[in-house]
């Protein structure tokens, strides 16, 4: 099972809704996965600023303190947002490396679910709605977003097993389906210098892109290229700073469903979920085909 | 005339009252409006009753269907008409995979395209699409008809049994032991048959459709594969 909705918007004038709309959407998807949820948010960005998202080992953690400690070591301009059991840290794009080397080093129970400029990423075990609520996602304005509802098959039923993953600057994905060549990717992409933090087969696909994306390939190419290298069964959902793609295996047994009108483009695994979207009834809704890169960019 | 408004109403109620009609019963046309996508609507009906949805439905609309007149004023998620018996199911829009699955009887009409695994397993029903099919359609289909307008993507018919295929587009490939087959009068009465049952008649060209079918290779095992396990 699994749950996946999605929404870019193309209309400015809908930017302030987004959280409001993912939130609804990932509310019909409760029961396609009830253990827990993640939401991508593409909000907004500072140049020369870079959004640290982190979460602790419970959700009971003090999660603002190990913020602080964090920015009175590395950056004292920086600001703490916390939001449930997550803390956003906007820093100087700069200090990045040295403030993920210092949680390694002084708070390792510390995990950063994103970095980057733009992308905020929130994730919990629990029923979806409820963890909605908690991250207060309904308030948050954004370009794009993802969500996640998972029914866990190939990993524990963790904070750090919910999707989305993200391995690179700004990129993140979501996942639906199950790859069976996971382990050797994983070892393979260690060896290249990919951060990849848990024995989640999703999290290997995030890793997998975002090395692609280093080598000097395009999201769309990337997805691409992945049709060869990954073995198993997927429907993607991928966000970038600007970007959103879709890409389901060449067999296509995970549902997908996307609606487009002037004003969005959204995803979702079931129509139902896609209901709660404006216009929806005169939206042109189809079914993306197997083994077919669909990517959407802002300009 | 019952009109139900699945916003207001729930979807358990709609389908223990459609499941409690009696066969003589004087509700014979109902109204279900707001589907919202909602699952299994209308699923085990057994009555020969109309059913108008108007907008779009999830998973198994008209599943098991028996007799009823099911007519969705949009499109369907998966596994539209799955199992169905008799009957008609008339989807406007698109249907998603597995439109008409595992059908045992009654014709299932897609005004739009069906997505992958049209008809798969399909034993006894007919399907007409007026649009495209995907992938693996007619996988393992075992009776019945799937007449296509459109296009029909890769691997048709894979290990199919008895179930005919007639499609006018292009088909992308064929699946094992699935094979283009003669049009001859009988299959050309078939085929206007199936078109007129469907509202069709004289609006398509029969001339225009290719036929396919199981090249019966795979029903017995060959001995000269024994060597392979």
């Amino acid at each position: 099972m699994c749950g996946i909705a999605g929404l870019f918007i193309k209309d400015k004038a809908l930017e302030p809704q987004l959280g409001d709309y993912l939130a609804k959407m990932t509310s019909t998807l409760c029961s396609r996965g009830p253990d827990s949820a993640g939401f991508a948010i593409y909000g907004a960005g500072q140049d020369g600023k870079t959004k640290i998202t982190i979460a602790g080992p419970t959700e009971g953690y003090d999660i603002a303190g190990a913020a602080q400690k964090l920015v009175d070591a590395i950056d004292p301009t920086a600001d703490v947002t916390r939001r449930h059991s997550h803390a956003v840290i906007t820093l100087a794009s700069a200090e990045v490396p040295k403030a993920t080397a210092w949680l390694a080093t002084h708070l390792p129970d510390v995990t950063v679910m994103s970095e980057g400029q733009r992308l905020e990423i929130y994730k919990e075990v629990g029923y979806p709605d409820d963890v909605a609520k908690e991250f207060r996602i309904a308030k948050m304005s954004g370009t794009h977003g993802i969500s996640h509802t998972r029914m866990a098959t190939e990993s524990a039923v963790t904070t750090n097993g919910a999707h989305p993953f993200s391995t690179g600057s700004d990129q993140c994905l979501v996942h639906n389906g199950s790859l069976s060549n996971h382990a050797s990717l994983r070892r393979e992409l260690r060896r290249d210098g990919i951060k990849i933090r848990t024995e989640n087969d999703s999290e290997v696909a995030a890793g997998y892109l975002t090395r692609q994306m280093q080598n000097g390939q395009s999201l769309g190419e990337a997805l691409n290229a992945s049709l060869n290298d990954l073995d198993g069964f997927f429907t993607f959902v991928v966000g970038t700073e600007t970007g959103f793609g879709v890409l389901r295996d060449p067999i296509a047994c995970k549902p997908a469903v996307m609606a487009e009108t002037d004003q969005y483009v959204a995803f979702a695994s079931e129509y139902k979920s896609l209901t709660c979207l404006p216009g929806i009834k005169t939206a042109r809704v189809w079914e993306p085909k197997p083994a077919t890169v669909y990517f959407w960019e802002h300009t | 005339m019952p009109s139900i408004d699945l916003s207001k109403t729930s979807l358990r109620d709609l389908n223990l009252a459609l499941h409690r009609l009696a066969k003589d019963t004087n509700e014979t046309l109902w109204t279900i409006s707001n589907p919202g996508g909602e699952h299994s609507i209308a699923a085990g009906v057994d009555a020969p009753v109309t059913i108008n949805i108007d907008g779009n439905v999830g998973y198994y609309c008209g599943g098991m269907n028996k007799e009823a007149k099911i007519i969705i004023d949009g499109s369907a998620g998966q596994g539209v008409g799955e199992n169905m018996m008799s009957g008609l199911i008339h989807v406007k829009g698109d249907a998603s995979q597995s439109a008409g699955a595992t059908g045992r009887g009654g014709l299932l009409i897609v005004d739009g395209n069906a997505s992958a695994r049209c008809g798969i397993s399909m034993k006894g029903i007919d399907i007409v699409v007026k649009g495209d099919i995907g992938h693996l359609s007619a996988f393992m289909g075992q009776n019945g008809r799937l007449v296509v307008f459109g296009e029909a993507g890769e691997a048709l018919g894979d290990s199919i049994y008895e179930s005919r295929i007639y499609v006018r587009g292009p088909v992308a490939s064929l699946g094992a032991d699935c094979v283009e087959k003669d049009m001859s009068d009988e299959h050309r009465a078939e085929l206007i048959e199936l078109l007129k049952t469907s509202g069709e008649a004289h609006k398509v060209d029969v001339a225009e459709f290719r036929r396919y079918g199981s090249a019966r290779k795979l029903y017995n095992f060959n001995i000269d594969n024994a060597g392979a396990y």
